[in-house]
C-alpha cells in the first residue's frame, strides 16, 4: 500500500449531515446515496487494492442536477470525485472521505444519431459499447474500444481518453470526439463543439479529453461513428525472439501498411491466454504477433498476402491465417481474455507505458530482468504498432510484502518507459496509481503550466484533486 | 520593429523573458505567409522561428517525425517522401489565397491547427501532433506530448497550443504521427449536381466502407470523391462507388498530376484566390447544413462558395467592403452550428469585424484564463484571435 491519499478535511467530515441535507434539496430522492452499505459499491474503482468510504454518492439524472451539485460543492468548499462505470485501471474514480462522487451512470441515453454526418450525440453514461450497438444495424461503429468497453462509459473515455486495439488506425478518443456539454465547477454549462468539425478558439475539447475529471463534468458528447469495413481478418505468427518479432512490425510499418490492429504477446502470455480460450495459439515460441486487417475479401487476402512475404526473414513460425468466423474469434478471444485468464492464475498489476517500437527488444528484455529482480513473473501483452505496453506483473497477494514488490517493479518498468523516450501512460491515465511518477516525465515548470491551466476551470482543487499531480508543490 | 530569431530554446526563452519584463508585445511568426490571418496586432517586436531549422528525429518504422519549429513544411515533406510517407492531415498553403511570398513552417503547421482535404478521414493537425516544446511566457521551456502516439499521461497542452495562432506560447519543436504515401490515388468526379444532391452523393459515399479521403464540391462544375490506397483496392472500390453513387450520375475517374491539382487547389482556396480584392471566409459545419446555410448567406450577400470535407467545409468570399459580410454570415453559422474564420480581408476589415468565431460568455472567460495561465504578461500575439487574448 505505497499511494498516498490526503489526510481528510476534518472541518468537511463534521458537516457530513449539512452537505447531505443541502444535496438532497438539489436532487431526486433516488439519485442520493448515503448509507454505508450503498456508499460500498463505489468505494474504489478497477485498482480494488486501494479503497475509500466516499462522503456521499450523487447519480444525478439530468444536466441541471449536475449543475446544482457542482454549484453547491463550489459554494461550500467540498471536494468531488467525478465517476462514470468506475473501471479506471489507474484509480482514477477512487473516491477520498472528504469528497462526494458524482457519477454519470444513470445518465445513459442516446440521444440522436445521424448517419449521413457520421455523429452521434449521447448522454455520457452511455456505455462505450451500447454506442457501437445502437448504430450497427447501419453498418456503423464507435472506434475506440477499450477492453472494458462493455462496462466503461463515454464520459469516463473522455476523462481518460481512452484507446483501445484498434487505435492504430481509427485514433483514441480525442480523435473521435466532436464535441461536449461540460458543467463547470462553478455550475456554468458550456458548449464545446458540436457536430462540425474542430471547435472553434482554443482547442477546449482537446484539453478536456484526458484530464481526468479535473476540470468539469461532461454530460453529453458528440461522437464520430464510422462505417465498419466490409470484413476484417486476423492472422497470428509466432517468432523465435522479441527481436524477430520487432523487426517482423517495423518492416510491415515501413512497407506501408496500416493493419487495424497488431498486437503482441510473449510466451507466458500466450500460455496463459491459450490454457483459457483455446485458440490454436503456438506454445513454443518466445513471441506472438495477431495482425488483422480490414476491407473486402480480395483486399484482406492482398493485404495477408503481402503481410506474410513481408514477415518471412523474420522466419515467423506457426503462420495462422483466420480461414472462418469462427477462427477469426478464437484468435481475438484469447487475447482479449488476456487480463481476465490471467487473473485466474494469479494476482496481478497491468502497467501501461508506451515506448518507441524501436526499444521493443531492449524494454522487454529490461522488463524481465526487473521483474526478476524483484522475484516476480511478468506477463506481456500489448498494442505492438503504437508501442503501448502492458506487462501484467504477476505475484501472490496472500504474501506478505509481494504486492508492495510488484508496485516497485510496476514503477520502474515505467521509469525505463520514460527513459526510452517513452511516457507512464498510454491510454489507461495517471489517477493515483502514476501521479507520484508525474515528476520522471515532466519537470517541474511542465507540471506548474499544467497546473496552472487546470486552476483556470478549479482554483480551489475541488475537482478529483487527489489524482494526476503529486500531492506536494501544487499550485494553481 | 525589432525582429529577434534565436537560435536556441535557451535564447528563444531569454527574448521572451526580456518582452515579458517589460511588457512589450512580440508577434510570433514562422514563414510569414500568414502573418495577415487575425486581427491585427499592436507589437514593437518580432520573434521569429527562422533560426530555429532541422528534422531533430525520424523514425519511419514508428511512423514519427520531429522538426525545430522554423523548419520550412517544405523540408518536412521532402524528408518524408524519401521514404514513402507523408503528414495525414494535407496542410494547406495559405500564399494561394493570401498572396504571400516565403515558406511555411512546420511550427506554424502545428499553431494554426492547419489541415485540408483529408481532414474528414485522417483528422485535423492538431490529431496527429503528438508533442510539442514551446516557450511559456513566464520564459520557461515546457514541453507536452513526446514522440509515441499513445500517451494520455497529464493534462494535453499538445492540443492547447494546435490552434492557438502563437497567443499561448512561442512553439520551438514539434512531433507529429505520420502515415505511408498511398500506393494509388484516383478521384471519382460527378458532373452537374445541385449543391444539396451533390452534399448528399459526398455524404453517401463518406458514409460507405470505402474509405473516402477527400470529399469536395464545385458549384457548377464537379462533385469530386477521392480513394487512395493500394492499387486493387483502388480498382475495387471505384466499382463499389460507381454502384452506390449510381443514383448521382455516371462519373469520371480521374488520376495523375491532373487530380493532385485539383485537390491542391481544393485544399488552398484556389478557386475563390481571384479576384483578390474579395474577402475569403472559412466554415465550418455539419456536412449536411451546408447548403442551407450557403443558401442563407447567399440571399443576403454577393457570394461566391465552394465546398470541401463532404459539405461541412465551405470556402466563401464576399465583397471585402463594410463587414465582409460578417453580420450575415455569422447569424447564418449560428443557427445551422458552427464557427467562421474570416482568412483573408483588408487590414481595416480585420480590425473592425471577429476573424475568429465569436465564443460564449463562459468560454471566452476560460479562454482569457487560459492565456493568462500561460501567458500572464499578454506579450504573445496579442489580440490575434480575440480582444483580450
Amino acid at each position: 500500500m505505497s499511494i498516498a491519499f490526503p489526510v481528510p478535511d476534518e472541518a468537511v467530515l463534521a458537516r457530513r449531515d449539512e452537505i447531505i441535507a443541502g444535496l438532497a434539496r438539489l436532487v431526486h430522492p433516488e439519485a442520493l446515496i448515503v448509507t454505508e452499505d450503498e456508499r460500498r459499491a463505489f468505494e474504489t474503482d478497477a485498482l480494488t487494492a486501494y479503497r475509500r468510504m466516499p462522503l456521499a454518492v450523487v447519480l444525478p439524472s439530468t444536466t441541471e442536477e449536475v449543475s446544482a451539485v457542482l454549484r453547491f460543492c463550489h459554494e461550500h468548499g467540498v471536494k468531488v470525485v467525478p465517476r462514470g462505470a468506475g473501471t479506471s485501471l489507474a484509480g482514477g474514480a477512487i473516491p477520498q472521505e472528504d469528497a462526494i462522487i458524482l457519477g454519470v451512470a444513470k445518465m445513459n441515453r442516446m440521444i440522436a444519431v445521424d448517419f449521413m454526418n457520421r455523429t452521434a450525440r449521447v448522454q455520457s453514461g452511455i456505455t462505450n459499447l451500447a454506442i457501437s450497438q445502437a448504430v450497427a444495424h447501419e453498418g456503423f461503429f464507435y472506434a475506440p474500444d477499450p477492453s472494458s468497453q462493455l462496462a466503461c462509459t463515454i464520459a469516463g473515455n473522455i476523462a481518460m481518453n481512452s484507446g483501445g486495439a484498434h487505435c492504430l488506425k481509427y485514433g483514441v478518443t480525442t480523435n473521435n470526439l466532436l464535441g461536449v456539454t461540460l458543467v463547470l465547477l462553478d455550475g456554468t454549462v458550456v458548449q464545446i463543439g458540436g457536430e462540425h468539425l474542430d471547435s472553434e478558439g482554443y482547442d477546449l475539447l482537446g484539453l478536456v479529453c484526458g484530464s481526468e475529471g479535473q476540470l468539469g463534468v461532461v454530460t453529453e458528447a458528440v461522437v464520430r461513428i464510422l462505417r465498419a469495413a466490409e470484413g476484417a481478418r486476423p492472422a497470428l505468427m509466432g517468432f523465435d525472439s522479441v527481436e524477430d518479432a520487432g523487426a517482423c512490425v517495423a518492416a510491415i510499418i515501413g512497407a506501408g501498411i496500416i493493419p487495424v490492429a497488431l498486437e503482441y504477446m510473449d510466451r507466458p502470455a500466450i500460455k496463459i491466454c491459450e490454457a483459457f480460450a483455446h485458440a490454436g495459439y503456438p506454445l513454443d515460441v518466445e513471441a506472438m504477433l495477431i495482425i488483422e486487417v480490414e476491407g473486402s475479401d480480395e483486399e484482406i487476402d492482398d493485404m495477408l498476402g503481402r503481410i506474410v512475404e513481408i514477415a518471412k526473414p523474420f522466419n515467423p513460425r506457426a503462420v495462422k491465417v483466420a480461414a472462418s468466423e469462427a477462427e477469426a474469434a478464437a484468435i481475438w478471444k484469447g487475447r482479449k481474455s488476456a487480463f481476465g485468464a490471467t487473473g485466474r492464475i494469479s494476482d496481478y498489476i497491468c502497467m501501461d507505458g508506451t515506448i518507441p517500437t524501436g526499444q521493443l527488444p531492449h524494454v522487454l528484455s529490461r522488463i524481465d530482468e526487473i521483474v526478476k529482480g524483484y522475484g516476480l513473473g511478468v506477463a506481456n501483452v500489448f498494442h505492438a504498432g503504437d508501442g503501448n505496453l502492458h506487462p501484467l506483473v504477476l505475484f501472490d497477494i496472500n504474501k506478505p510484502g509481494e504486492m508492495e514488490k510488484a508496485e516497485a517493479a510496476g514503477e520502474d518498468i515505467l521509469r525505463l518507459c520514460v527513459e526510452v523516450g517513452g511516457c507512464l501512460t498510454g491510454e489507461h491515465g495517471v489517477g493515483i496509481e502514476k501521479r507520484d511518477l508525474m515528476r520522471c516525465q515532466f519537470t517541474d515548470e511542465d507540471l506548474h503550466q499544467q497546473m496552472r491551466v487546470r486552476g483556470v476551470f478549479d482554483p480551489a482543487w475541488l475537482m478529483n484533486p487527489a489524482k494526476v499531480f503529486p500531492l506536494d508543490g501544487r499550485v494553481a | 520593429m525589432t525582429l529577434h530569431t534565436p537560435t536556441t530554446e535557451p535564447e528563444a526563452c531569454q527574448v521572451v523573458a526580456d518582452a515579458a519584463g517589460r511588457r512589450t508585445p512580440l508577434t510570433l511568426q514562422g514563414g510569414g505567409t500568414k502573418t495577415d490571418l487575425g486581427r491585427p496586432a499592436q507589437a514593437e517586436a518580432n520573434l521569429s522561428s527562422a533560426g530555429l531549422t532541422g528534422v531533430t528525429l525520424y523514425e519511419p518504422a514508428e511512423l514519427v517525425i520531429g522538426a525545430r519549429a522554423g523548419t520550412p513544411l517544405r523540408e518536412v515533406v521532402a524528408t518524408l517522401a524519401e521514404r514513402g510517407q507523408e503528414l495525414s492531415f494535407e496542410p494547406m498553403d495559405h500564399r494561394v489565397l493570401l498572396g504571400t511570398t516565403g515558406e511555411p513552417t512546420i511550427g506554424a503547421v502545428a499553431a494554426g491547427n492547419i489541415s485540408g482535404p483529408r481532414r474528414i478521414l485522417s483528422g485535423a493537425a492538431r490529431d496527429s501532433l503528438i508533442g510539442v516544446r514551446f516557450v511559456n511566457g513566464r520564459a520557461e521551456a515546457i514541453k507536452s506530448g513526446g514522440r509515441v502516439m499513445k500517451n494520455v499521461t497529464g493534462l494535453d497542452l499538445v492540443k492547447l497550443m494546435a490552434g492557438s495562432w502563437g497567443t499561448l506560447g512561442f512553439l520551438t519543436e514539434v512531433t507529429f504521427k505520420v502515415q505511408p504515401r498511398p500506393e494509388r490515388i484516383a478521384t471519382l468526379s460527378l458532373p452537374g449536381l445541385s449543391d444539396a444532391r451533390a452534399v448528399e452523393a459526398l455524404c453517401t459515399a463518406a458514409a460507405s466502407p470505402f474509405e473516402v479521403t477527400g470529399a469536395a464540391h464545385l458549384p457548377g462544375e464537379r462533385t469530386l470523391i477521392r480513394i487512395e490506397g493500394f492499387s486493387t483496392a483502388i480498382d475495387y472500390r471505384l466499382g463499389q462507388l460507381r454502384r452506390v453513387l449510381k443514383g448521382f450520375g455516371t462519373p469520371d475517374v480521374i488520376e495523375g498530376e491532373a487530380a493532385a491539382d485539383l485537390w491542391r487547389g481544393i485544399r488552398d482556396g484556389a478557386p475563390l484566390a481571384e479576384p483578390r480584392d474579395r474577402a475569403v471566409w472559412r466554415i465550418s459545419t455539419a456536412p449536411t447544413m451546408g447548403p442551407g446555410l450557403v443558401e442563407a448567406i447567399a440571399g443576403a450577400l454577393d457570394a461566391r462558395w465552394y465546398y470541401d470535407w463532404s459539405g461541412g467545409l465551405i470556402w466563401l468570399s464576399t465583397p471585402a467592403t463594410g463587414d465582409a459580410g460578417a453580420a450575415a454570415i455569422r447569424a447564418a453559422v449560428a443557427r445551422a452550428g458552427g464557427h467562421a474564420t474570416l482568412i483573408r480581408a483588408p487590414m481595416e476589415v480585420r480590425a473592425a469585424v471577429d476573424v475568429f468565431q465569436p465564443l460564449s460568455e463562459p468560454l471566452m472567460r476560460v479562454s482569457m484564463g487560459i492565456k493568462a495561465s500561460l501567458d500572464p504578461a499578454g506579450v504573445f500575439n496579442p489580440g490575434r484571435m480575440h480582444a483580450g487574448v
